[in-house]
């Protein structure tokens, strides 16, 4: 019956999605459509826009940011089956678990001491 | 109601898309309500008796408005942003309990599907979220749009380690991944809250944080990069970004309701000796009340503090509650081993 309940969740969020569309298409019907040269330029600060694209270089941290969120991530998903089985599970288990935690802890304080934590 | 029962998922969806479809109007009003008594104003007080019609003019209003779709911006990826924002924070409602009722003496959940990864398919769902910032921002090729969409993404992700550790003590300490089970529990041996009051504290925290409200909105920062990432949006496709914060707020309210206050569960009702029919109602009542006052809670803490900094908030996220996180998972796996 598992599957049966994940067709309910599956009808769920067509029917969610279905309302989303059709406040957009209501909306493409209802609206009226007036362009003219000054709407269709960027929005900035009332003047022209000094250059045409504003895919400018931005501050590396970010990338360096969503690396360390990578690593991090994937060792919270490995937790999660974990601790769902975590009152059943043997003592050399047990100690894996704590190995792997500690893994995962001196993980984080190395790339403190890198000082990839820090933004300036 | 015997005839009822093979369709009753299917009322349960009907029920909550409507009631989704009306918390996002009253929670707007309820929130520029508030924030004018924060702020000794009188708020929206035109439309309607006391104001109360103004969500559906502004409703109206965002249908008729022109939408502007300027010459520079990825075109399909503009349009395709907003609608992904809404998304995500829909999808998570298929698998909330939001209580339990007595019919012909068998006990029903309101609850749309009982899967039994419930917690995992939240946490998978929401993050993406982030997604529809970042395309819009990106396709919105607007330097005010980058720059909030680029702190969002960096934010988002941040919050999403000690958001997914807070959540860890308490499936230990429950056994399941099931939404359902955890409010049993909670039902059978005190409110999570008490079980975990750190993972708690930790969870509201990041709520904040993923719903990009105050003091977390970098992404928006009015005063700073005039809207942020829907700065180039218009019309319905606005509607749609300001629809999902709210809608965003709808599910964290319900996941903190879920998880750690108790879900349903009213103290001490059971032993008051009331029919158990009524019992299943006063309760799903109660839950909706938890939930009207966290949202209330997302306001109030709105209007009460200031923005933090950028690197205040990075700091906070990466150096204070993800060790804190971690602290909390391993002293409960101590605490639950001895």
């Amino acid at each position: 019956m598992l599957q049966q309940e994940y067709l309910y969740v599956l009808i769920f969020i067509l029917g969610g999605s279905a309302m989303v569309l059709v406040a957009m298409l209501a909306s493409w019907a209802l609206r009226p459509s007036k362009p003219s040269k000054a709407k269709l330029t960027p929005y900035e600060c009332g003047e022209l826009p000094a250059q045409a694209d504003s895919y400018f270089q931005f501050n590396i941290r970010y990338y360096l940011f969503a690396l360390l969120f990578v690593v991090f991530d994937v060792e919270v998903v490995f937790f999660i089956p974990l601790v769902k089985v975590f009152n059943s599970i043997p003592v050399v288990a047990f100690i894996e678990i704590t190995f792997f935690t500690v893994v995962l802890a001196f993980g984080l304080v190395y790339a403190w001491k890198k000082g990839a934590l820090e933004w300036e | 109601m015997e005839a009822l029962m093979p369709f009753l998922p299917y009322i349960f969806i009907l029920v909550l898309l409507v009631l989704y479809l009306s918390v996002v109007p009253i929670m707007i009003q309820v929130e520029r309500k508030v924030s004018a008594w924060v702020q000794y104003r009188i708020g929206p007080n035109r439309v309607g008796p006391r104001g109360l019609l103004q969500p559906i003019a502004d409703a109206l209003k965002f249908l008729a408005k022109e939408d502007v779709i300027p010459n520079h911006v990825n075109k399909w990826l503009y349009i395709f942003a907003p609608t992904l924002m809404v998304f995500p924070a829909f999808f998570v409602f298929g698998v909330i309990p939001f209580g339990a009722i007595m019919i012909n003496g068998q006990e029903i959940l309101i609850q749309v599907g009982k899967t039994n990864i419930g917690i995992l398919y939240v946490l998978a769902v929401s993050s993406l979220g982030v997604y529809a910032i970042t395309f819009g921002s990106w396709a919105s090729n607007n330097k005010y749009s980058l720059i909030g969409g680029l702190r969002s993404a960096a934010q988002m992700m941040s919050y999403e380690l000690p958001m997914g550790l807070s959540i860890l003590g308490m499936i230990m300490v429950v056994g399941s991944l099931r939404l359902e089970d955890i409010v049993r529990f909670q039902i059978e041996n005190g409110w999570g809250i008490l079980l975990q009051p750190v993972g708690a504290l930790l969870f509201i925290v990041t709520a904040f944080a993923e719903t990009n409200r105050l003091p977390f909105d970098l992404t928006e920062a009015e005063a700073e990069l005039v809207g942020g990432y829907h700065t180039e949006y218009s019309s319905m496709k606005f509607a749609m970004f300001f629809l999902g914060e709210y809608c965003n707020m709808f599910t964290a309210s319900a996941m903190i309701t879920c998880l750690f206050l108790g879900g349903w569960h009213v103290p001490f009702i059971g032993s008051m000796g009331l029919d158990p029919a009524i019992v299943g109602y006063i309760q799903v009542v109660a839950m909706l009340m938890k939930l009207g006052f966290l949202m209330f809670f997302f306001v109030w803490v709105r209007w009460s503090l200031p923005r933090f900094r950028y690197d205040q908030l990075m700091n906070l996220g990466w150096k204070k509650l993800i060790p804190l996180a971690l602290a909390n998972v391993i002293i409960t796996a101590i605490v639950m081993a001895m």
